[in-house]
């Protein structure tokens, strides 16, 4: 242990802490700003510097470890002139036009200026112009507001091991960029947009869709459908102002109607039918010895991610589409036909705690009912500002229900928004399909929780089912090397991108705390815990949709509609050929 | 042959077979240096030399089998001055922005380079035959302003005389 004086104050902790660490266990703020919990320090805007006494230079206390019988000061004219110096430098630098920017309520440089006390900017503007990119489906990045701070890089880097963004030059030139500068849709990027989470200023976005769903609502000829994800229900009241994981599930119906949707169904009831799907595969793999480990494919960026790196594990991947694309394809077929209406009038609308859906959505193969699936995507923040457009008083409307034809939903459906959430309600109707009886204890501890891989086995008529759940990609690379060596004693795997799962996507209220974010799925725990049916197999709504329209899971109609295959991305493959030819003795 | 990465464009590569060989002769490159302290380095400087510049497939192939990151890669690349992602001329322009050359009129050069040959510092020509790189000094500021062209130096130019020079060279 290590003892040391912060503003006079001792404090002691273990050796390797930084002095910012120090300073919080004696709740002493250092303003900061390229520092984020959750990611390395990076030493990067110097915001956080402190004095440490016989020193020369002041030092950036978010790097810097402690040392015996140190004492620090965090906090005198010298080191309040610096910061606000280095603060106005940055500011000299950076568009003005908060008004109209996204991040008008909740930027952190606006806040640290304010913070710091900086009423006047002594510098000239300086910078060069920077184009915008907007290659992406789901995300664009606006270098002009980027400061630089490197958490994008970061989260990219250490904690999704996708490598999208990196800084690119040095000094006056430094940019954070793309590979070759190509952009976000031509690079790796998994549209996970854990970036946009991270980012202090709106120098990444999602991809708006506000102003064509708009649009089409005002279209009396358009007949609109909403679904929206399950995480989206914890995540929404917390968006306009209620406490974090309220769970709005019938406000959010409500809210929906008034924006004049058409018709309100929940993408629950999906989540429903993938169970269908999946546990049948998982079964049917088992029995008649297919890829395993399957792993869950609910998940567009994880998807993204595999067709990537593991080009060459493409076939554990299940091949039952998500819930928002298996949604869509019934939007504009099943639902289509119940009502009497064209088709080609329906505009399919989701709403989704994610980013990556944007991009799925738009993927070539998603238009098995012969128009696009899903219309289109937006996020929890986008729908929160819709609300807020509206004039809609949230927090005081009346309950109301989903449409039951594809609104209905079990407790199984509902926390597939958390990680592990999707394994447990697999196992539940896997259990069955394999036994014939329900899971007793239905509620399964070991896979919940926010551990980066968490592992539990299920016995099934004398035999042993395994599995195993990650969230966050640089976890889930651990499973898959395993799988890619031969040793992965596993039979299903979930994963999801985002830490956290789908409460911690990138389309959610702004923040990168993981206790936040597992507030929201203990709220998803509540609402299975609450609600009737907790089996998605004893879902009344998917009963009937079997049996008057799709047959048995993983039939033929099944089979059109609510499946798809995956596409090796980036010349994968070709490189490895070339590799293979130029290792030969030639 | 039916590899796209094949196809991607090698400037003064033309044919598939070439440009197979050129990816053999890289991986061999990066079998020596892999595991070696500061490799992406040697293998970026090794791979310019083979192909005069560092093109976008040679690019994707070191990303591959040295497992980093294409933007990584790129940062490593644009940090130094060295590293080029463009092709070179056949005769490469300096003109030197050092103080000297500047306050001489180093600019009136660069921008008369721009507008009448559309030549911007790292680009190059249409027809391959120049490309541009600005640089701090020659180290001969008594004649400033100085540009270079190849391995010969000029003296004291003005921007009226580009035309002449660059006309020598074929």
């Amino acid at each position: 242990m290590i003892t040391l004086t912060i503003d006079g104050e001792e404090v002691t902790v273990s050796e390797g802490t930084t002095i910012l660490e120090a300073a919080r266990r004696i709740n002493i703020k250092i303003p900061h700003l390229c520092y984020m919990d959750g990611l390395v320090p990076h030493g990067a805007c110097g915001i956080c510097l402190v004095e440490v006494e016989g020193e020369r230079n002041l030092t950036r206390s978010c790097v810097r470890p402690v040392q015996q019988g140190m004492k620090v000061y965090t906090s005198n004219a010298k080191i309040r002139n610096i910061r606000k110096m280095l603060l106005e430098l940055l500011l000299s630098d950076h568009p003005t036009d908060c008004f109209t920017c996204d991040r008008s309520l909740n930027c952190e440089l606006k806040e640290l200026a304010s913070n710091l006390g900086v009423k006047t900017i002594r510098f000239e503007k300086s910078r060069n112009q920077r184009r915008k990119d907007e290659t992406s489906l789901a995300i664009i990045r606006n270098p002009e507001k980027c400061v630089l701070c490197g958490r994008c890089v970061r989260v990219c880097n250490d904690i999704q091991t996708v490598g999208a963004l990196d800084f690119a030059n040095r000094g006056a030139e430094l940019i954070v960029t793309t590979g070759l500068k190509k952009g976000l849709g031509n690079s790796e990027c998994v549209n996970c947009g854990q970036c946009i989470h991270v980012c202090p200023v709106a120098a990444i976005t999602e991809k708006k869709s506000i102003d064509d769903v708009w649009k089409a609502i005002s279209d009396p000829t358009k007949h609109v459908v909403v679904q929206e994800a399950p995480a989206v229900r914890v995540a929404l009241g917390e968006a306009l102002g209620l406490p974090p994981g309220t769970l709005v599930t019938g406000k959010m119906h409500a809210a929906l109607k008034k924006l004049g949707f058409d018709t309100v169904f929940d993408t629950n009831f999906s989540a429903d039918l993938t169970i269908m799907e999946e546990g049948s595969e998982l079964v049917k793999r088992i029995k008649e010895g297919g890829a395993l480990p399957l792993i869950t494919s609910c998940c567009p960026g994880w998807v993204k991610f595999a067709e990537h790196f593991y080009p060459d594990l493409l076939q554990h991947i299940s091949t039952c589409k998500s819930p928002q694309q298996m949604f869509g394809a019934l939007a504009k077929t099943y639902f289509a036909e119940r009502s009497g209406l064209n088709p080609a009038n329906i505009v399919s609308v989701s709403v989704m705690p994610c980013t990556a859906k944007k991009f799925e959505a738009q993927r070539p193969e998603m238009c098995s009912s012969g128009y696009r699936d899903v219309d289109y995507v937006l996020t929890t923040r986008e729908i929160a500002s819709m609300i807020k457009e509206a004039g809609i008083d949230f927090e005081n409307l009346p309950d109301e229900p989903a449409e039951k034809l594809m609104g209905y939903y079990s407790g199984a459906a509902t926390i597939f928004g958390v990680t592990g959430g999707v394994m447990e309600a697999a196992l539940r109707t896997a259990y069955k399909l394999i036994t014939g009886y329900d899971l007793e204890d239905i509620d399964i501890e070991p896979v919940r929780g926010m551990r980066g891989i968490r592992t539990a086995s299920v016995e099934a008529n004398g035999m042993t089912i395994r599995v195993a759940v990650a969230h966050g990609l640089g976890n889930a690379r651990k499973l898959l090397e395993e799988i890619r060596s031969g040793t992965s004693p596993y039979h299903f795997i979930e994963i999801m991108a985002c830490p956290g799962g789908c409460v911690g996507g990138g389309g959610q209220p702004l923040g990168f705390d993981i206790t936040l974010r597992n507030t929201r799925g203990r709220s998803l725990y509540k609402e299975d815990k609450n609600l009737p049916c907790r089996r998605s197999h004893q879902n009344p709504a998917i009963e009937k949709l079997y049996m008057e329209y799709l047959g048995e899971p993983l039939g033929e109609k099944s089979h059109h509609l609510l499946h798809t295959h995956y596409t090796p991305r980036n010349g994968a493959a070709d490189l490895n050929e070339i590799l293979e030819i130029c290792s030969k003795p030639i | 042959m039916t590899l796209s990465i094949l196809k991607e464009n090698i400037k003064g590569i033309e044919t598939e077979e070439e440009k197979l060989r050129i990816f053999c002769e890289l991986h061999k490159i990066i079998d020596t240096y892999r595991g070696t302290t500061g490799a992406p380095i040697r293998i970026l400087q090794k791979a310019q030399e083979l192909c005069g510049y560092l093109p976008e497939p040679v690019l994707m192939l070191i990303s591959k089998e040295l497992n980093l990151s294409l933007s990584k890669l790129y940062s490593i690349l644009t940090f130094y001055h060295f590293f080029t992602t463009v092709p070179k001329g056949k005769y490469v322009i300096q003109v030197c922005k050092g103080t000297a050359c500047y306050v001489k009129g180093g600019q009136k050069i660069l921008d008369t380079l721009k507008r009448d040959f559309n030549l911007e510092p790292g680009g190059i020509t249409e027809d391959g035959k120049f490309s541009l790189d600005m640089v701090r000094c020659l180290g001969c500021c008594g004649l400033s302003p100085v540009i270079a062209v190849g391995n010969d130096v000029y003296r004291k130019v003005k921007p009226s005389q580009l035309k002449d020079i660059l006309s020598k060279y074929k």
